[in-house]
């Protein structure tokens, strides 16, 4: 008696609130719960590394500024943006991005593809004053990031929270976040090498910015950039495959 | 997880469909029920009512 | 207004915000450096400000108890001047930031003042802020009405409309300050999220409570858009907000969630923030303004019911078409676009209703500029709707997605349906809740509706042709098979249409601006320079309430 049933629900307000969350909460379920259990499905990424604790913090200044309301890290399985941006993205190359940043518009162009197609002097001047690389572009100067001098103290509870909720960083990254970070944006200083041996040595060890004695949020962000699509290798063969 | 990816999916898909058809009818059954069209007309002309204080 | 409270409830008020400024001292000390510390000393601030409201009437003598027989409005009234605020703010914002998608300098060299930080504050100013603040204060006003029940008690409205807004002000300044989730509509940060909750516990007690001691057997469907409206924002908000902080004194935290799964999680939220809190929760204001303001009920009560039901079940399914052609596995892509076809059924269902509702009464909509926005935002409503199914069929979506065609889409919706129908029905219950016979200015009201439209116009059509050329800009190959433009081609391509959706937005505003005034003056103006009755006021002889 459907009827009866429901207007007893009704009659009693209780009841109308668990109607309503049991009719919404399916299509939810249904669709999310399955891709929890994805990983068993999807493409195995071996040589996949972690975020190194500058990229790291490159990339919360990314999500900072707000990047991601422009520039979308996507690439869809479609012709052309294969052929514009590179191999379309994997599910397991996001798989350590706590949030995901794949972005909903593309006011400026997909950027999942930008690691080393540009310098870091490039970049830095990008940054500083997009309208002196790109004289068209509308993309906002971002000069205070070479003002700036990066926060370092707390990147340790940074790489700590991201163990927390499923990346693999180890106690020894966790304990060294703060000199991997100035190391890798110093390639003479004695913490440079510490950032190769823990985080493989095809890690870029420079200075971003272009000044190796102070380590600023220009530093970071760029050496975020540089990286983008080249924690793993395992698009790469696939462009073949791409659909229409 | 104990489930696999495909059991899951298949759960999803079958389950999904039967919550769907099930719902509608319960739905629709209550909104045409005859004996529902009077408190429907006394609702819908209730909000009209120029009263505006708390019933007793 | 506080005179109106119980001593108790003074007390408990004052104990409330003793408690939430302890909590923002915490927030201070502890993130001492870091913008939760920042956070933590405007709490401390606005708790003490609000405390003092409370001590200068502390000792005022307790209310008559014949304030029981009538409605309890003042929070409505503060939510609807709150209404108006964040309106303005949220559209000079977004005036802004179109603004500098056409001319990038237009701007201070500082953080806070660019692009990405202020675009969230437009975007949760005019969503929550107005929003948000719309959707309680009407709530209140239909759930009392429609129940014939007066609000359970005196102290949590005040709460769930104060603790609102202090949520959307620690939103937006945190935006200023650079914290941010990066998930698009949820973007406040851990402690804010755990606030909301609190607010959001109470107020859904507050339905429950005034539903309880209910004088009609039948609960109207305006309060089932309402309910639905909060029930689904807390499942969607606290799924969606699961995060790790870094630590108790810092803002920053991880989200659970990584990669497929978060994207996903990410707009099962966003598209359900759409469905329940952008039409959910504007459909009950619908059901009931609109009727009332023409004086006729609703076409087909039937349908309302069969439509709520068909809302509420199918958008669930639609979050995944945010996603076609990317890394998602296809056949929840598939899913999606299936289920937001069909969602066109519900959603002409009650725009259809909602039309067939004013079948024999088109000279007032002729004649009466705020049932004129009511039918207006009926019919965005249903353009949106089904441009909304149409962009989630995957080939559509293919060209549509990442352009401005998403943007012209969001702001039909925005402009022409939640604007459109947050002003009609704040313009019919302005005169009510502060008892005038009407506005203060029908012709200002008229001057609203006009520039509303205009602004509405020019916007959507601007993106609409904008996302159309980019889209195709990006995919044109010439003769020798490779693409024909660059990048940086499309964009240059899209200036004309940004400086056209900035003064389409700038009318918008304006038209904002001009309601503002016209509220105000409302207000302000004592009741006998308003005493004339009028045809479309039914609700004209209203009983007086005791002296605040």
């Amino acid at each position: 008696m459907a009827e009866f049933f429901h207007r007893k629900l009704e009659r009693n307000a209780i009841g109308f609130v668990v109607a309503i969350v049991a009719v919404a909460s399916i299509g939810g379920l249904v669709e999310i719960a399955p891709l929890f259990t994805i990983d068993e499905t999807v493409e195995d990424a071996p040589d996949m590394r972690v975020y190194t604790p500058l990229e790291l913090a490159g990339r919360n200044i990314y999500i900072r500024e707000g990047c991601y309301a422009c520039h979308s890290q996507m690439i869809r399985t479609l012709r052309d943006e294969v052929e514009r941006y590179g191999p379309y993205s994997l599910a397991v190359e996001s798989k350590y991005d706590h949030p995901m940043l794949w972005g909903s518009k593309r006011t400026g162009p997909d950027i999942a593809r930008l690691g080393d197609k540009y310098s870091d002097a490039w970049h830095v001047a990008h940054l500083i004053n997009p309208r002196d690389v790109v004289p068209e572009s509308v993309m906002p100067k971002y000069g205070w990031l070479a003002r700036n001098a990066l926060r370092t103290d707390d990147l340790g509870l940074h790489l700590k929270a991201m163990s927390r909720v499923g990346v693999p960083y180890t106690q020894e990254m966790i304990d060294n976040a703060t000199n991997d970070a100035f190391g890798q944006a110093s390639p003479d200083s004695s913490f440079a090498g510490g950032v190769t041996e823990r985080y493989g040595e095809a890690t870029h060890v420079r200075a971003f910015d272009g000044d190796a004695a102070r380590l600023t949020e220009m530093d970071a962000l760029v050496a975020y950039l540089q990286i983008l699509g080249k924690l793993t290798d395992a698009a790469q063969p696939k462009t073949a495959s791409a659909e229409e | 997880m104990d489930f696999s990816h495909d059991t899951l999916v298949a759960f999803s898909k079958s389950w999904g469909l039967f919550y769907l058809l099930a719902m509608a009818a319960g739905v629709l059954i209550y909104t045409f029920w005859p004996s529902n069209k009077k408190r429907f007309d006394r609702a819908k002309k209730s909000i009209l009512d120029k009263d505006d204080k708390p019933g007793k | 207004m506080v005179a109106q409270l119980t001593s108790g409830e003074r007390q408990l008020s004052l104990v409330v915000l003793f408690l939430l400024g302890l909590a923002g001292l915490a927030m201070g000390v502890a993130g001492r450096g870091d913008p939760i510390g920042v956070h933590g000393l405007m709490v401390l601030v606005i708790a003490a400000g609000l405390a003092f409201v409370v001590m200068a009437s502390f000792y005022a003598p307790e209310p008559s108890p014949e304030r029981l027989d009538h409605y309890y409005d003042d929070p409505s009234k503060v939510g609807i001047v709150l209404t108006m605020i964040w309106a303005v703010i949220g559209m000079f914002l977004g005036v802004w930031v179109a603004s500098l998608l056409a001319w990038p300098d237009l701007t201070f060299d500082a953080g806070w003042a660019s692009f990405g930080r202020l675009r969230p504050a437009h975007t949760s100013a005019v969503i929550f802020g107005f929003g948000g603040n719309a959707l309680i204060a009407t709530s209140f006003h239909v759930l009392q009405r429609t129940s014939r029940a007066r609000l359970p008690d005196q102290f949590s409205p005040w709460f769930v409309l104060i603790g609102y807004n202090i949520f959307c002000v620690i939103a937006a300044a945190g935006y200023f300050m650079g914290v941010t989730q990066s998930k698009e509509y949820a973007e406040p940060e851990w402690y804010a999220d755990i606030w909301l909750v609190i607010v959001w516990v109470v107020y859904f007690a507050i339905y429950l409570r005034t539903l309880a001691r209910r004088k009609e057997p039948h609960i109207y469907v305006a309060n089932w858009y309402y309910m639905a409206f909060i029930l689904v924002v807390a499942i969607l908000h606290i799924v969606n907000n699961l995060a790790v902080p870094i630590s108790l004194g810092s803002a920053k935290s991880y989200s659970l969630f990584s990669g497929v799964q978060d994207a996903m999680t990410q707009w099962w939220y966003g598209h359900n923030a759409v469905a329940f809190f952008l039409t959910a929760g504007f459909l009950g204001m619908m059901y009931y303004y609109l009727p009332k303001r023409a004086g006729r009920p609703i076409f087909s009560y039937r349908l309302s019911i069969i439509s709520f039901w068909g809302i509420t079940f199918l958008y669930m399914w639609a979050g995944s078409h945010h996603l076609h052609y990317t890394a998602l596995p296809q056949w929840v892509q598939t899913l999606g676009m299936t289920f937001s076809v069909v969602l066109l059924v519900p959603s002409w269902a009650s725009a259809g209703n909602a039309l067939a509702t004013l079948n024999g009464a088109w000279h007032k909509v002729r004649d009466d500029a705020t049932l004129r926005f009511m039918m207006v935002a009926a019919v965005f409503y249903g353009l949106t709707t089904f441009e909304g199914s149409f962009m989630a069929i995957r080939p559509v979506n293919s060209l549509s997605h990442y352009t401005d065609w998403t943007v012209g889409h969001v702001h039909a919706g925005a402009l022409g349906w939640v604007a459109m129908i947050t002003f009609g029905s704040i313009y019919s219950i302005v005169p009510w809740l502060w008892k005038r016979e009407r506005m203060y200015s029908a012709r200002l009201v008229e001057v609203h509706f006009w520039l509303a439209l205009a602004g509405t116009i020019i916007y959507v059509f601007a993106m609409w042709n904008s996302g159309i050329i980019q889209g195709l800009m990006w995919r044109t190959y010439n003769e020798s098979g490779t693409l024909t433009y660059s990048f940086i081609e499309s964009l240059v391509a899209m200036h004309p249409y940004y400086i056209a959706r900035a003064f389409g937005g700038l009318l918008f505003l304006t038209g904002a601006v001009v309601g503002s005034y016209n509220v105000w003056m409302t207000i302000r103006s004592a009741s006998a320079s308003l005493a004339k009755p009028t045809e479309d006021m039914p609700e004209a002889r209203l009983s007086p309430e005791p002296a605040e």
